[in-house]
C-alpha cells in the first residue's frame, strides 16, 4: 500500500492545465519549458505505477465479489447449470438455524479466542519491552507459531487434546481430573479450538504491541518511576494510553480473523466441515464450505459468503464508529 | 492384436455411419501411434501398488498411463465436477464412489460415456448382479466399470475377547449372535468382564452402517423418492446403534476422522469394528506388525449379506481417447486382475469369476480367517441396494446424530429429530 501513496502523490505537485499559477512560485515557469511529453509522462506514469495493483484487484478482488453475490441469486448445484431463484437463497439462510448456531458459534469461539490472545500479548509484549537477557532470542522465540502452518498445528493439537492418549487429559489425570472428550464436547471443543488460535496469534499480537510500545517516550517512564510508580503502575498509565490506537488495530484485524475461522476448525474436526456431531463448533467458514464443498450447493454457498462479506463490514464500520467516539472524547 | 484393434475401429466406424451421428469425437489412434491416457482416482484403488498400469504399458506398446490418486474422496469428488462442468482437465479415466454412482446415472449422464459403445460394452456381463445395474441408466446406458466391492463382517479382537470370557472362534462367536440383538448382548457380556478401557465396539455410527448395510431399501425408494423418515429399517438402525451408545457398549470414536480411532486398532480401545473387506488393509496399517495374530474375522450376525462401500470407474464424455480408455478399464476390472489386487491390498473383488476365485483366500495377520469365504458369502447373499444421488448427506446426519448420542449429547429422539431438519434443509 506504501508504494501506491508515494507514486500517487507527485500529481498534487503538479498544478492542472489552466489553473492559475500561484504568484510567489519560481518553479513552474520552469516546468513550462519541459517538453509536452514530459508533462504528459508526469501526469499519467504513477497511474501506469499503481495499475497493476488495480489490475489484479479487479481479477482477483472485485470479479469474483460481484460474481460470487450473481451466483447467489441462483440455484447452482455443483456439476449442473444455474438457475435464477431470486433471492430464495438468502430466504433459505434466515430461517435456517444451522446458519444461526454457525453465527453464535464464530461469536463465542471468536471471543474466546481474541480476548484471552490480546490480554496474554499485551503482557508478554510489557515484559519484552524491558531490558532482559537473551530479549532478541525471546521475541523471535515468540513469533514461531506464527511461522507454522495451521495445518501442522492444528493436527498436533487434535493428538494434545486426544480423549485416550492426550498429553492434556494426561496432566488432568496426574492432578485426578477425569478424562475430558475434547472434541465431542460442546465449550470443551471450542476451548481447544480457541487454544490454538491463541497459540498461533499471540505472538504475533505481542510483536505488534511490543513495536507501539517502543514509540512510546521513555521519558514517561522514567517520570513514572521517578513518581514511585511500579510497573503495573507504568502499565496502565503509561502504556495503554500510549498503545490505544496499536491496540484498536489489533482488534480490528483479530476480529475480522476471527469471523473468517476456518482452518482450524476444520482440521481439529479430520477434514469434515460438520464442526463436531451437534455443529458444536461450525463456524459461518466452515457452514459456507460445507454448503459449497460437501453438500454442492455452490448458490447457497455463494450466499454465506456474501452475508459474512456484509458481516464483517459491519464490524469494521462498528470498531471505526467506537474508536472514533474514544478519540473525540 | 493390432487385428483385433483394426476389427474393432471398423466396428466403430460402421457403428458412426449407421447412426449418422455428427460426432466431433477425434478418429480413434491407428495401432501403434504413442497414447496417453490420464487415470485420476482416489484413496487406494490398488492399481499402482499392484503394478497393473506399468504391466499393460508393457502389453501394450504406444501406451503410456498418467495416474495420479487424491487421497480423500471428499475432495476429490468435489474437484472432479467443477472439471467436468468447466469440461476441461479431466482424465480419460476417473474413479466414481458408490454414493456418488446415482447421483452421476440421474444427474450426469450426458458427462460420461456410455460404456455400451466402446470395447467395454462385453465387460458389463461379468459382474454380480447389482453391481452393473446401479451404474446403469434408466435408458440402459452404462456409465461405469466396477472395480471393488465392500461385503460385510465383523473384525474382532480375539485376544480382549478371550480375557473377556467369549469365544475367539469365527462359527462359535457367529453362533452367539443370531441378530443385532444378540451382538448387543453379547457386548453386555464382554463390558461386565472387559479389561479396563476396552468398549465392545468402535462407534455407534459404524454399527449403524454395519445395520444397514444390509438393507434392500435405504434412504430412496424404487421410484427414486426420499423415504429414510419412514423406512422403519432405518429407525430400527438408528436406534439400535443409539442403544448401544448409550449402553456404553462402543468407544465414541468418530470413524475416520478421530485420531484417537486409528489409534484404537493398536490401543485396544475398541473389540470389534464392522468390517467391509476393505477395512482389512486398513486394520493391518493402524494395528501395525504388532497386531497380527490379535484380530479376526467373522460373519455378521445370522449370517447376514451386505455391502459398505467399493467404487466404479467411467470414461468422461470429453475424453479424446475413449476407446484406449475402455480398452484400459476393461483390463483393469478383469477377473485375473481383480483377484491380484485382492491378494495384495485386500479390495473385495465384484467380478463373478473373481469372487469364485478368491473364495478360499485365508490371511495370517487374522489368524487365518477365511476371509475368501466370509466376504463372498457375505457379497453373493446381499441385496439389490437402491442408491440415491443424497445418500451421503443422509448418511452423514445420521452418523453424526448418533456421534452426538454417544457421547452424551442428545436423546436418541432429540438427535433423531435433528437430523430429520438436518436432511431436510439440506435436500430440499
Amino acid at each position: 500500500m506504501l508504494i501506491e501513496t508515494r507514486a500517487a502523490a507527485p500529481p498534487l505537485d503538479v498544478p492542472a492545465a489552466g489553473e492559475p499559477l500561484p504568484p510567489a512560485a519560481g518553479a513552474p515557469r520552469r516546468r513550462s519549458w519541459r517538453s509536452r511529453l514530459h508533462a504528459a509522462e508526469a501526469r499519467t506514469a504513477p497511474y501506469a505505477y499503481v495499475a497493476p495493483f488495480f489490475a489484479i484487484f479487479l481479477a482477483f478482488g472485485l470479479f469474483p465479489l460481484i460474481y460470487t453475490a450473481w451466483i447467489s441469486l441462483h440455484r447452482y448445484r455443483l456439476g449442473s447449470r444455474m438457475s435464477w431463484i431470486g433471492l430464495d437463497n438468502y430466504v433459505w439462510l434466515f430461517s435456517n438455524p444451522s446458519f444461526y448456531n454457525a453465527l453464535w458459534k464464530t461469536i463465542t469461539i471468536g471471543v474466546l479466542s481474541t480476548v484471552p490472545q490480546l490480554a496474554i500479548a499485551l503482557g508478554l509484549a510489557h515484559l519484552l519491552n524491558y531490558k532482559l537477557r537473551g530479549r532478541t532470542f525471546l521475541r523471535v522465540a515468540m513469533l514461531m507459531p506464527y511461522a507454522t502452518s495451521v495445518a501442522a498445528a492444528t493436527l498436533v493439537f487434535a493428538l494434545i487434546f486426544g480423549r485416550d492418549a492426550g498429553l492434556v487429559n494426561g496432566l488432568l489425570g496426574a492432578v485426578g481430573i477425569d478424562p475430558v472428550d475434547w472434541r465431542n464436547g460442546d465449550w470443551t471443543a471450542q476451548i481447544a479450538i480457541s487454544v490454538i488460535v491463541i497459540w498461533r496469534w499471540t505472538g504475533y499480537n505481542a510483536l505488534i504491541y511490543l513495536a507501539g510500545m517502543q514509540s512510546i517516550p521513555a521519558d514517561l517512564y522514567k517520570a513514572a518511576a521517578m513518581d514511585g510508580a511500579n510497573r503495573w503502575q507504568q502499565f496502565l498509565h503509561v502504556t495503554l494510553p500510549g498503545l490505544r490506537p496499536t491496540i484498536l488495530f489489533t482488534i480490528v484485524v483479530s476480529t475480522i480473523g476471527a469471523s473468517q475461522l476456518f482452518g482450524e476448525p476444520l482440521l481439529f474436526g479430520g477434514g469434515q466441515a460438520n464442526g463436531g456431531p451437534a455443529n458444536q463448533y461450525q463456524t459461518l467458514g466452515l457452514f459456507m464450505y460445507q454448503q459449497g464443498w460437501q453438500f454442492g450447493q455452490l448458490g447457497r454457498a455463494a450466499t454465506v459468503a456474501w452475508v459474512m462479506f456484509l458481516l464483517i463490514i459491519a464490524l469494521v464500520l462498528l470498531n471505526a464508529w467506537v474508536a472514533r467516539r474514544r478519540t473525540e472524547r | 492384436m493390432p487385428i483385433r484393434r483394426t476389427a474393432t475401429a471398423a466396428l466403430l466406424a460402421g457403428s458412426l455411419a449407421l447412426t449418422a451421428c455428427g460426432s466431433s469425437d477425434p478418429a480413434p489412434a491407428a495401432p501403434g501411434t504413442p497414447t496417453e491416457i490420464s487415470v485420476s482416482l482416489f484413496g487406494t484403488f490398488g492399481y499402482d501398488e499392484v503394478g497393473l498400469f506399468k504391466e499393460y504399458e508393457a502389453a501394450n506398446p504406444g501406451i503410456t498411463i498418467r495416474y495420479e490418486s487424491t487421497q480423500g474422496e471428499d475432495k476429490y469428488w468435489p474437484a472432479l465436477q467443477t472439471r467436468l462442468a468447466s469440461g476441461s482437465g479431466v482424465a480419460d479415466v476417473q474413479g466414481i464412489e458408490v454414493a456418488r454412482i446415482a447421483d452421476v446415472v440421474q444427474n450426469q449422464a450426458d458427462l460420461w460415456t456410455d460404456l455400451r459403445d466402446t470395447p467395454a460394452n462385453d465387460a458389463v456381463g461379468r459382474y454380480i448382479d447389482w453391481k452393473e445395474k446401479a451404474a446403469t441408466t434408466p435408458d440402459g446406458a452404462v456409465l461405469g466399470l466396477g472395480t471393488d466391492i465392500g461385503p460385510m463382517g465383523i473384525c474382532y479382537r480375539s485376544d480382549l475377547l478371550q480375557q473377556a470370557g467369549l469365544p475367539t472362534d469365527p462359527a462359535q462367536l457367529s453362533a452367539q449372535m443370531p441378530d443385532w440383538n444378540g451382538f448387543l448382548a453379547l457386548g453386555e457380556k464382554f463390558q461386565a468382564a472387559a479389561p479396563a478401557g476396552a468398549a465392545w465396539h468402535d462407534s455407534a455410527g459404524g454399527l449403524y452402517n454395519a445395520i444397514i448395510s444390509t438393507q434392500q431399501q435405504i434412504y430412496y425408494d424404487a421410484s427414486g423418492n426420499l423415504v429414510y423418515a419412514s423406512n422403519p429399517a432405518v429407525r430400527q438402525a438408528f436406534d439400535t446403534a443409539a442403544k448401544a451408545g448409550q449402553a456404553g457398549l462402543t468407544a465414541k470414536l468418530e470413524q475416520f476422522l478421530d485420531p484417537g480411532w486409528d489409534q484404537g486398532f493398536g490401543s485396544g480401545r475398541f473389540a470389534t469394528i464392522a468390517c467391509p473387506s476393505w477395512m482389512i488393509g486398513y486394520i493391518k496399517g493402524k494395528a501395525g506388525e504388532a497386531g497380527a495374530g490379535k484380530w479376526n474375522v467373522t460373519s455378521l450376525p445370522g449370517g447376514a449379506g451386505g455391502n459398505w462401500g467399493g467404487s466404479y470407474m467411467g470414461i468422461p464424455a470429453s475424453s479424446p481417447h475413449k476407446e484406449e480408455a475402455a480398452k484400459l478399464i476393461t483390463w483393469l476390472t478383469a477377473p485375473e486382475q481383480q483377484a491380484k489386487v485382492f491378494a495384495k491390498v485386500g479390495n473385495f473383488p465384484s467380478t463373478t469369476q473373481a469372487i469364485t476365485e478368491v473364495s478360499g483366500a485365508t490371511d495370517p495377520y487374522f489368524n487365518g480367517a477365511p476371509i475368501g469365504q466370509i466376504f463372498s458369502k457375505s457379497a453373493t447373499s446381499a441385496p439389490v441396494q437402491i442408491l440415491g444421488p443424497q445418500d451421503g448427506v443422509v448418511k452423514n446426519a445420521m452418523t453424526q446424530a448418533l456421534l452426538a448420542v454417544e457421547t452424551g449429547g442428545a436423546t436418541p429422539d432429540v438427535a433423531w429429530a435433528d437430523a430429520g431438519k438436518k436432511i431436510d434443509n439440506q435436500v430440499g
